[in-house]
């Protein structure tokens, strides 16, 4: 057997397995099944780590996952992962563990020091020093107080593993595998309910893992509990799941769980997730969270080789060690007599049980006195001794008066200590559960839930193990409406304890030096929570924040009782007029990249692409994230950089003609009887006189008056609207339009369909569009008489079914072939080789960008933002004055919607055609302006225009339009203001001539 | 995430549905007073207690519904289609 | 007041820390106040100090409905800066940021502000012009604000993933160095206990349950699940309950609550040097003193007072976490917790007297005001003082939203953290 301290025979490892980890270092020989502080302990070793404010030396406390002490660092490279808790880290083959926040060592940590100091480290010390001189607290103190601070180091490297999100319904959700989990399970299974059953631990069995005195139908409890896992798994309609906590508790019994399913295996498959999220949604939840052993709080609590008694009991029958040879046990309950009981047969000393309480009887306390164990009643412990491992336990008589009388030094190398239990109300309380307090356990209890939830066994109260069982039958029943149950006879058991202790132990002389921890990893004593209650701190969430009691890694969980009864005993009110702090998730901690799961690299959003994507990435394309969708931005060659690409691009859309993928365009179709009349209500324009094969601009705005979309709309009948939309707005867009039809309305007989994935959209712009496209179609005459702008006919291209719109965002003579889009790249491949011999050039929406602004036309989101009428983006003509309503009327006609100091769209040059001016540049009145000032304006849109040589902008200027030729000033950064003029912002061909052409 | 039950489809997950803020408010006339058009946009009871709300079932049939909501519990009390009245709940939690 | 210095935490210590005080008196209700504050978070307490300090009122009291500063006071994730947009904004959140640089001093009291510096990530084309326009707007305001390239961000910020082959590559950041973090639980002690020693009533545990007012309109007081209190004056400033409290006088606002999560990971050792933003993938993060990474999540879409959402809204924000900062993969969600939000329909706050005589309101903060806490408080304390607004406060009146005179924050930059 490996380990002095591994008990052969004994424990559920598999010591036909060996298995060999590092830690700090060195070789640590354990078996599977152990955990690294079971294999730690086997050697005889307690020191796993250092804690957060003092760097005390510290062992495990328990064997689970309130481990407060033993955090530690596991892994290599992009697999290191910090402060995970050695008793629950199982241990595999090459497995490398690290201690941390120590250094050099975990033996002589320099940080220790700060124990001397602590008498200058009180609760909050930092929020009263550290503000002289004024401006060191972020230079200075902070950063010093941060590196000491912080527990382990933070990963360096990206994760390479991956992690799984997964969606399930079930009938009946049982959180905790223990006995009452596991006879709920059984009984909603067989009562034919879907059931998920979920655990945090390696196995199921809960508490009946270590207990091998209670006997249920004859079986000690590992025996049964594998009878009936192997029930359970026989049960199609089971989901068994371990190493699986139940993490969150939402709304409406949606309940997380997150399973670990790969960091135990030495070679874990490659496709296998490291974590899973389940995100049940449970019809019914079964709550066998179980209950925690609370810790006793007296001076050097904390050293190590003091721990919970149920976890030295957890050691010895679940990994075969003794976690010492010599224990003194402290206790205020009957629990901790079992595991004496245990050790004592198992070889380890019982040096003395100190009984807080006066008169300890029963059965258990009676075997132990058989067995001939000295047992103290009306003892506490005093202090206990030794530094790096206990050494001694100071137990001293406490009187009736509350005195403590002079004690006497026990030696030992292990101290077991019981506070007694507290039920595990986390998840019933992330439920908004209400907890009441039960006088007689002087605990908290689950009360009344909204949630269709229902606590069993310990979790409740419920201590003697018939009791659980019976607890967990009637509780998978409930959840089911199932009439009879699964029964069992339990013929031998523990009666449950009477007694139990919360705050700090009585001690002798008022400790005034002495360090007893309420709260381990935060180094948080019962000092400190009264010194916050001293200082004002009366709420329990305030003593909370002011000492950090409760919110470290294991939030709480064996701290919060305590430190709310040393509230209650200096205040002298009861723990329920204190309140408990609240519940907040995660039961225990959860790894960001298990929520993240799928959703990274290319997977973290949905990727759009366009019809023409593979085409435009064939060409060397350059793109640009526009909302969820990718589009080409420009079509660079060799040699060039963006500027010239996009020059030459415009350039050829002004000479010849430019190709260009707009499928992105948002587009719904609008159709009914009432359509021309919904359409009337719904933009600022007019409809009713739109004639058939006729297209209009439209605007959009919310009822507020404000600029929301804008796009070309076509009648394709009397009763048929094609409207498009901006890229980012069609959902949007959509919505609203539902929102008012369905809601506003319903007099209005209309349906809306989103057709933006159906119909793909070629623009050809250019004064050859016409000449490379009239070949194409079949049968159509596009002619300049035929088809002028803003005009819109249906037919076909090439056999592929087509909507063809005579549009521009170009201002040259263009059009917008609308064709399927699973036919699309045949009819763009068919245009493109129609166009190569007419200097056909594709463009990207830089290009598209430039090209508009020439033109002075604006982009939604561009120039406005949300804060801009129609008026003062310069399509005020586009609203109606004779409707008697459309969305946004009424807002239009507040006083402040024309005023004459808004915001116009203007366009601005500067004096150097060369000169170009920023996105987002203030506009003044003045080129040596005092800061702060008010802006007159700015610029929101700037190009270097090919067509006109020179760079142009277009601004949002104050009263802008009445300002024409007037000089304003554009800020730089650095450098002296820039001197520009305001002009018309239509800069190219205003008459429009190339558009009609 | 909430369990919301479509009055078309049955219950879905809160993800499939977009919030429609407080129902029943009637957008009124063109010609109304600037103090009435803006409480119709801006103002809002903000209920403490049981609200009458809008859903769309945007990645479900699309409707618009109605619900009744105690937003001190989150918990629902009734689900009804657009146009109909507010059913009566008391003041249930 | 004791006086908090290195000094006299050293006498203290000799004595065992036994002749520490109550930091603030816990009061009862007096019949009647000139002035009382209705909630007492931040804001709140910190109007009363300013009101005591700086416009020498004494008859103040703060009634809490719970415990002091337990709503967003204590559950948001303490970024501070004031970058914003628009005039009327970055006036009011940079008059919030010079209080908070003489904080700790002003208080005795170290609130640990901590100007570590914000990036705003960019990651779109439009991104970048909005961060752009935010930068020159700033600057010609006289605020802090400065254009980083890729390259100077994962200099700035060096576990920030600036490789372009991921989803939404980093095209660049606004950094305002000025910005930072500070201890929120402090900053509302610390104006308790200020506010307290000037003479300030601070009463918790007592919740308003009705205004009162004579035949006129005007203000007369309170009743409280402490009993009725007069008083001359009431500033309500009780940021989620603001719509309850102000139905009780019959005033109807434009607010909506919605729940708003964070987060925090286990603490680890100092790993992220500022604070990080980005609107396009929803995600802010910083690391706190004590090496947690601070983390704050969405909004959910619905009205609720529960001060908790759904999962899949944290969830999302640590996808975006992930990919921006691909390191902290393995780091560990320790704690998470919602709270509810005060949002206004241009999610600009309002901070202005009302149309009832005496009754004020400072509220529609709605994720962003523990930043503003001592500037909103100075001027709400200004606001009831004098009857009137101060200029920096003047535009953010309730009638904007009847005049059109909106202050759109949301709209022009997307979601204002």
């Amino acid at each position: 057997m490996s380990g002095a301290f591994r008990l052969a025979g004994r424990g559920r490892i598999d010591t036909t397995r060996p298995v060999v980890f590092r830690f700090d270092g060195r070789m640590v020989r354990g078996y599977a099944g152990d955990t690294v502080a079971s294999a730690l302990l086997a050697e005889g070793r307690h020191l796993m780590g250092r804690s957060f404010k003092y760097h005390r030396p510290r062992g495990p406390v328990s064997a689970g996952s309130d481990e407060p002490n033993a955090l530690i660092g596991v892994g290599e490279g992009g697999r290191y992962t910090p402060n995970l808790r050695a008793t629950q880290v199982e241990i595999h083959d090459g497995m490398v563990a690290v201690s941390q926040n120590r250094a050099p060592s975990l033996r002589f940590d320099i940080g220790a020091l700060n124990t001397l100091a602590a008498p200058l480290l009180p609760a909050g010390f930092y929020y009263k020093t550290f503000m002289w001189p004024r401006g060191f607290w972020d230079k200075v103190y902070e950063p010093l107080i941060r590196r000491a601070a912080g527990l382990g180091r933070a990963p360096t490297e990206p994760d390479p593993d991956h992690y799984a999100l997964h969606y399930a319904h079930c009938d009946v959700l049982v959180a905790g595998g223990g006995p009452a989990g596991l006879a709920a399970a059984l009984a909603a299974g067989q009562a034919g309910a879907r059931v998920i059953l979920c655990d945090e631990n390696a196995e199921f069995g809960g508490s009946l893992l270590a207990d091998t005195y209670s006997l249920i139908d004859g079986l000690p409890g590992g025996e049964w509990v594998a009878r009936i896992v192997a029930e359970l798994e026989r049960l199609p309609n089971v989901q068994l799941l371990t190493r699986c906590s139940a993490f969150n508790y939402g709304p409406h019994n949606m309940v997380a769980l997150n399973q670990r399913l790969a960091d135990h295996l030495a070679t874990p498959p490659a496709h296998m997730p490291r974590e899973r999220i389940w995100q049940v949604r449970a019809r019914e939840v079964v709550l066998a969270a179980g209950a925690l052993e609370r810790v006793l709080v007296f001076e050097g609590n904390d050293r190590p080789g003091i721990m919970l008694a149920s976890a030295a009991r957890t050691y010895l029958h679940r990994y075969g060690v003794a976690c010492g040879r010599k224990a003194v046990v402290v206790t205020a309950d009957d629990a901790a007599y079992r595991v004496a009981l245990d050790l004592a047969e198992a070889g380890v000393k019982i040096a003395a049980i100190a009984d807080l309480r006066s008169t300890p009887g029963g059965p258990l306390v009676e075997a132990v006195r058989a067995r001939g164990i000295e047992i103290l009643p009306a003892t506490t412990i005093q202090r206990a001794h030794g530094h790096l491992r206990v050494t001694g336990a100071e137990l001293a008589p406490v009187g009736a008066d509350g005195g403590v009388g002079k004690g006497r030094t026990v030696s030992c190398d292990l101290v077991l200590m019981s506070g007694g239990f507290t039920p595990s109300l986390h998840l019933h309380s992330q439920a908004r559960g209400a907890l009441r307090f039960d006088d007689a356990l002087g605990v908290y209890l689950p009360g009344e839930s909204i949630e269709r939830v229902r606590s069993a066994g310990s979790c409740r109260g419920m201590f003697a193990l018939d009791d659980v069982l019976r607890d967990g039958v009637a509780a998978g029943l409930a959840a089911t409406g199932g009439k009879s149950g699964p029964e069992w006879a339990v013929t031998r058991q523990d009666a449950p304890g009477t007694g139990g202790f919360a705050g700090a132990l009585p001690r002798r002389g008022p400790g005034h030096l002495a360090l007893a921890f309420v709260d381990f990893q935060n180094d948080v004593t019962a000092k400190d929570v009264k010194l916050a209650v001293r200082e004002g701190f009366r709420s329990i969430e305030h003593v909370k924040r002011y000492t950090t009691t409760g919110m470290a890694t294991d939030q709480g969980k064996g701290s919060n009782v305590n430190a709310l009864a040393i509230v209650s005993n200096v205040l002298g009110r009861r723990p329920e007029e204190i309140g408990l702090t609240t519940y907040r998730p995660p039961y225990t901690p959860v790894t960001f990249g298990a929520f993240a799961g799928h959703a990274r690299g290319d997977q973290f959003d949905p990727l759009r692409l366009p019809p023409m994507d593979a085409w435009a990435r064939a060409q060397g394309a350059v793109f640009e994230d526009v909302g969820l969708w990718r589009r080409a931005r420009y079509f660079p060659r060799v040699g060039e950089d963006m500027a010239a690409a996009v020059a030459r691009e415009c350039r050829a859309v002004r000479a010849a003609a430019g190709i260009f993928d707009a499928s992105t365009l948002g587009k719904i179709e609008v159709a009914g009887p009432d359509a021309a009349e919904f359409m009337n209500r719904f933009y600022v324009n007019v409809w009713t006189k739109l004639g058939v094969g006729k297209c209009r601009y439209g605007l959009v705005c919310r009822d507020s008056g404000f600029v929301y979309d804008d796009g070309v709309v076509g009648r394709i009948a009397a009763d048929r609207f094609h409207v498009t939309t901006t890229t980012g707005g069609a959902a949007g867009v959509l919505n609203m339009m539902e929102d008012y039809l369905q809601t506003e309305w319903a007099d209005l007989d209309v349906w809306l369909t989103s057709i933006t994935e159906e119909w793909a959209v070629i623009a050809l712009q250019g004064p050859r569009a016409r000449d490379i496209l009239a070949p194409l179609v079949d049968g159509l005459d596009i002619s300049a008489g035929a088809m002028p702008h803003m005009t819109l006919r249906e037919g076909s291209i090439g056999g592929v079914p087509m909507r063809l719109f005579r549009v521009s965002f170009t201002g040259e003579l263009g059009y917008e072939i609308n064709v399927p889009s699973s036919q699309a790249q045949a009819v763009w491949d068919r245009v493109w080789q129609a166009g190569a011999s007419l200097g056909l050039t594709p463009y990207g929406t830089e290009a598209m960008h430039v090209l508009r602004a020439e033109k002075g036309y604006l982009i939604v989101g561009q120039e406005t933002d949300g804060t801009m009428t129609p008026a003062d983006v310069g399509c005020g003509w586009a609203v109606s004055k004779v409707k008697p309503d459309f969305i946004g009327k009424r807002a239009l006609a507040l006083p402040a919607m024309y005023a004459p100091d808004r915001l116009q769209m203007v366009g601005v040059l500067t004096d150097d055609p060369r000169t170009m001016l920023e996105e987002g540049m203030q506009l003044v009145t003045a080129a040596e302006t005092p800061i702060p000032t008010s802006a007159e304006g700015h610029v929101t849109s700037s190009y270097f225009s090919p067509a006109l040589g020179r760079s142009i902008a277009i601004a949002m200027v104050k009263g802008g339009r009445g300002r024409m030729g007037a000089a304003l000033y554009a800020l730089r950064l650095d450098g002296p203001a820039l001197k520009v003029t305001l002009v018309d912002p239509v800069f190219y061909d205003p008459e429009g001539a190339r558009l009609n052409g | 995430m909430l369990l919301i039950d479509c009055p078309y489809c049955g219950p879905r997950a809160e993800i499939e549905f977009a919030y429609g803020g407080e129902a029943h408010i009637a957008r009124p006339a063109a010609d109304v007073s600037e103090a009435e058009w803006a409480a119709f946009l801006y103002l809002r009871d903000n209920t403490k207690g049981v609200l009458a709300e809008r859903w769309r079932h945007s990645h479900g049939c699309g409707r618009f519904f109605n619900a009744l909501r105690d937003t001190r519990t989150d918990r629902f009390h009734a689900f009804y289609e657009i146009g109909t009245p507010r059913p009566d709940v008391g003041d249930a939690a | 007041m004791q006086k908090f210095s290195a000094f006299s935490l050293a006498r203290q210590a000799v004595g065992r820390h036994l002749g520490w005080r109550p930091q603030w008196r816990s009061a009862a209700p007096k019949p009647s106040y000139d002035i009382i504050i209705v909630g007492g978070g931040g804001h709140g307490l910190g109007a009363a100090y300013y009101l005591a300090k700086q416009h020498g009122l004494r008859n103040i009291a703060v009634v809490e409905r719970g415990w002091l500063a337990g709503g967003n006071t204590a559950r948001n994730t303490t970024i501070i800066r004031s970058n914003y947009l628009f005039e009327q904004s970055s006036s009011y959140y940079e008059h919030a940021l010079k209080l908070w640089e003489g904080l700790s001093e002003e208080l005795n009291y170290n609130v640990m502000f901590s100007q570590r510096g914000c990036l705003m990530v960019a990651h779109t084309v439009h991104d970048v012009q909005v961060f752009k326009r935010h930068v020159y707007a700033n600057r010609l305001n006289g605020i802090d604000n400065e254009w980083l390239t890729p390259e100077e961000t994962k200099a700035f910020c060096p576990p920030l993933n600036i490789s372009p082959n991921i989803r939404y590559p980093v095209l660049g950041a606004a950094l305002q160095r000025r910005a930072g973090t500070a201890r929120h639980d402090a900053v509302a002690w610390g104006f308790a206990r200020a506010a307290s020693d000037l003479g300030v009533d601070i009463i918790e545990n007592c919740e308003v349950t009705g205004i009162d007012r004579d035949p006129s309109g005007k203000v007369t007081g309170v009743q409280t699940t402490r009993g009725p209190i007069r008083a001359g004056k009431i500033g309500v400033s009780a940021a989620g309950h603001s719509s309850v409290v102000l139905a009780m006088a019959g005033i109807r606002l434009p607010l909506q609550v919605n729940p708003l999560q964070a987060l925090v990971s286990e603490p680890v050792k100092p790993a992220f040097p500022c604070v990080v933003m980005s609107n396009t993938i929803h995600a802010y993060i910083s690391q706190s003193d004590k090496g947690e990474m601070v983390i704050g999540a969405g909004t959910d879409s619905y009205v609720s007072y529960t001060q908790r959402g759904g999962l899949h809204i944290p969830a999302h924000t640590l996808e975006a976490i992930c990919e921006l900062v691909p390191d902290f993969r393995r780091l560990r969600m320790l704690r998470s917790w919602g709270g509810i939000t005060d949002n206004t329909p241009d999610r600009s706050p309002i901070t202005a007297k009302t149309s009832v005589p005496g009754l004020y309101v400072n509220c529609g903060w709605g994720t962003g005001g523990f930043k503003a806490t001592p500037g909103a408080a100075n001027l709400f304390a200004w606001t009831i003082a004098r009857d009137e607004p101060h200029p920096i406060n003047a535009p953010f009146t309730i009638e904007r939203f009847r005049d059109g005179t909106l202050i759109d924050e949301a709209a022009a930059a997307a979601v204002a953290h």
